[in-house]
């Protein structure tokens, strides 16, 4: 057991079924993540990251399927188990927390509620002890005067409050993986890093492993040991976080770094414009075919047309799905 | 209406009924039913008889008084009834779908096609009249906008982050139904249910009226004002006092919904159905 990963998965493709055709929308997505890791996932709006955390907590809903691949949580299969087992899974070992704290939280209980539900849910507590254990919570993610706060209600916290309260429910059983979908985007800068800092102190305290879902580069490769850049759902690239920026491989990854703005670059000071990747991300129904990021490609000869490149193995570690990589 | 006037007077009179009827032995002034006598037969009101007396000399203000329990017992209960069917299944049929939904639908269209008074009185004349079978009877036949409302709710609440978010922390439907989903649709069940309680007050007079809900000498408003009938034109008071309490729990109870509704649910005040 101790050897195996956390979760693994492997060759996932998730399907959109409409009623007239059926297109891949994620297709051979393959990463592990080990107990207590930290995991990111980098990619565009549609690039299909949130769908893949889904799936892997089995919460995929028509029109969207797992077409094919299995997603092992300890060595178990976690299409196999049954809904009841999924369940005991969700919240207690897998937890997520999301993108929106405006909207997460049930709007007409009040939050200290929402997080002893957890363990009456999870731990069979009852109420009582529930409702204690609610306000450690609470003041485990440095909300300040926990006991008060645990009767306050949803719209009479600020976002950044919220997504405490949000982590406070996600950390609750101590969960094995935190999925964190876009944890922060909501949030104005500030908070942002605290709330980044909130989560990475409490999961290393706990040994709980991150995936970690963003399209910032940089917020990514900070909290995260290894990074995944996906390309309208394809994982291009694979990499040990400090390496990504070093000397990234595929062109995607290497415009993606272009593009962020740099403190005393000349972008930065208004001489040059930043650099962009021309072009937009394809629908799902329409990926070109051979590499998919092609069309958008300075680097794209004739086999990329032509050819899906095969993620390859560097040298220097990590994996690259692309026919030029340096 | 200025807002909150239509809470406070729906209120008020709604509570009068409630206080009226909790009261009745002890705001009445003669029994309701025993205390006949031929000697007082059709006295006009007066300081004695308040609302004057019936055919057989009883006090109309003590029948009015003891008819509120009445009245107000089969609207609160059978709404209640009403209330818990629709809501159960319009819950459940939003948040499954599928067949289930279907079924629910189709038999919430049936419910709808039938004038709900009509199947009601199929019910009673199976059921014969009194009590219990007046609550059966309005409790079964009117809950398919309950039903309409609780499920068109559930399909709007079933896609907000924190559904969602509860489904992803491992609730069970169950539970997500009672926690997440029941307690964000009670304002307009709320009102629907207040609004159904004035129908069901009249439901109750029009079928005890038509003799098949309160049988006489019980003092239901509705039989009473049947009994009134062929008396309209020579004691007029018969008819006019318990008609009175019909009109004033029903406006009550349509005040207040009204009422509720702008409290709860702001964004009806520009689109009143």
């Amino acid at each position: 057991m101790t050897d195996s990963p956390l979760i693994e998965v492997e060759g996932l493709r998730i399907d959109l079924n409409d009623r007239a055709s059926h297109v891949a929308a994620v297709e051979g997505v393959s990463f592990r993540i080990d107990r207590g890791e930290t995991f990111g996932l980098v990619g565009e709006s549609g690039c299909g990251k949130s769908i893949t955390a889904l799936a892997l907590i089995g919460l995929l809903r028509q029109p969207l399927s797992i077409g094919a691949g299995v997603i092992r949580f300890e060595g178990r299969e976690i299409q196999r188990l049954p809904a009841a087992e999924q369940r005991a899974l969700r919240g207690n070992r897998i937890a997520m927390i999301f993108q929106e704290p405006m909207t997460a939280l049930n709007p007409v209980s009040p939050v200290g509620q929402q997080i002893a539900e957890m363990f009456v849910l999870h731990k069979g507590k009852n109420w009582r002890e529930a409702n204690q254990l609610a306000v450690e919570a609470l003041a485990s993610v440095r909300v300040p005067a926990p006991e008060r706060r645990v009767k306050d209600y949803p719209h009479q916290l600020s976002g950044g409050m919220r997504q405490r309260v949000m982590i406070a429910i996600a950390l609750a059983c101590g969960p094995d993986l935190l999925i964190a979908d876009e944890p922060t985007t909501a949030l104005d800068v500030t908070v942002q890093a605290e709330i980044i800092e909130l989560m990475r102190n409490l999961c290393a305290e706990r040994g709980t492993a991150i995936l970690m879902i963003s399209h910032d580069l940089g917020l990514v490769a900070n909290v995260c040991r290894r990074v995944a850049v996906m390309y309208a759902g394809r994982i291009v690239e694979e990499r040990g976080s400090a390496d990504i920026f070093r000397a990234c491989s595929h062109p995607y990854t290497q415009g993606l770094i272009d593009s962020l703005p740099r403190l005393g670059s000349r972008a930065a000071l208004g001489r040059t414009r930043l650099r962009e990747i021309a072009g937009v991300v394809p629908a799902i129904a329409d990926f070109p075919d051979g590499c998919r990021f092609n069309p958008r490609c300075a680097q794209a000869t004739e086999i990329c047309r032509t050819t899906a490149p095969e993620l390859t193995l560097l040298d220097a570690g990590g994996l690259v799905r692309c026919h030029h990589h340096a | 209406m200025k807002f909150g006037t239509s809470l406070i007077i729906g209120g008020a009179l709604f509570a009068l009924a409630i206080f009226v009827g909790l009261l009745a032995p002890w705001l009445a002034h003669t029994d309701p039913v025993m205390d006949a006598n031929l000697m007082n037969a059709e006295e006009p009101p007066s300081w004695t008889w308040w609302f004057g007396t019936d055919a057989q000399g009883r006090d109309i203000y003590s029948r009015v008084v003891h008819g509120a329990r009445i009245s107000l017992t089969v609207g609160i209960v059978s709404q209640l009834v009403n209330s818990v069917i629709g809501v159960t299944l319009g819950l459940t049929a939003g948040y499954w779908g599928g067949w289930w939904d279907d079924f629910v639908n189709g038999l919430t269209n049936l419910m709808l096609a039938i004038p709900s008074l009509i199947f009601a009185l199929a019910i009673m004349a199976v059921l014969g009249s009194g009590l219990t079978s007046l609550l059966i009877a309005l409790g079964l036949t009117n809950w398919s906008f309950t039903c309409r409302i609780a499920r068109a709710s559930t399909l709007s609440l079933k896609n907000q982050g924190y559904v969602q978010a509860a489904r992803v922390l491992g609730y069970g439907d169950l539970r997500i139904m009672i926690t997440q989903l029941l307690p964000n649709m009670l304002g307009p069940i709320i009102v629907i249910g207040t609004l159904g309680m004035g129908s069901a007050v009249l439901a109750e007079a029009a079928l005890s009226f038509l003799g098949l809900g309160i049988r006489p000498p019980y003092p239901s408003w509705g039989s009473m004002l049947s009994e009134a009938r062929e008396q309209i034109t020579t004691a007029p008071w018969l008819s006019i006092f318990p008609g009175l309490a019909i009109f004033l729990t029903v406006l009550g109870l349509n005040l207040l919904g009204d009422g509720l509704r702008d409290i709860l649910d702001p964004q009806s005040r520009s689109q009143r159905a």
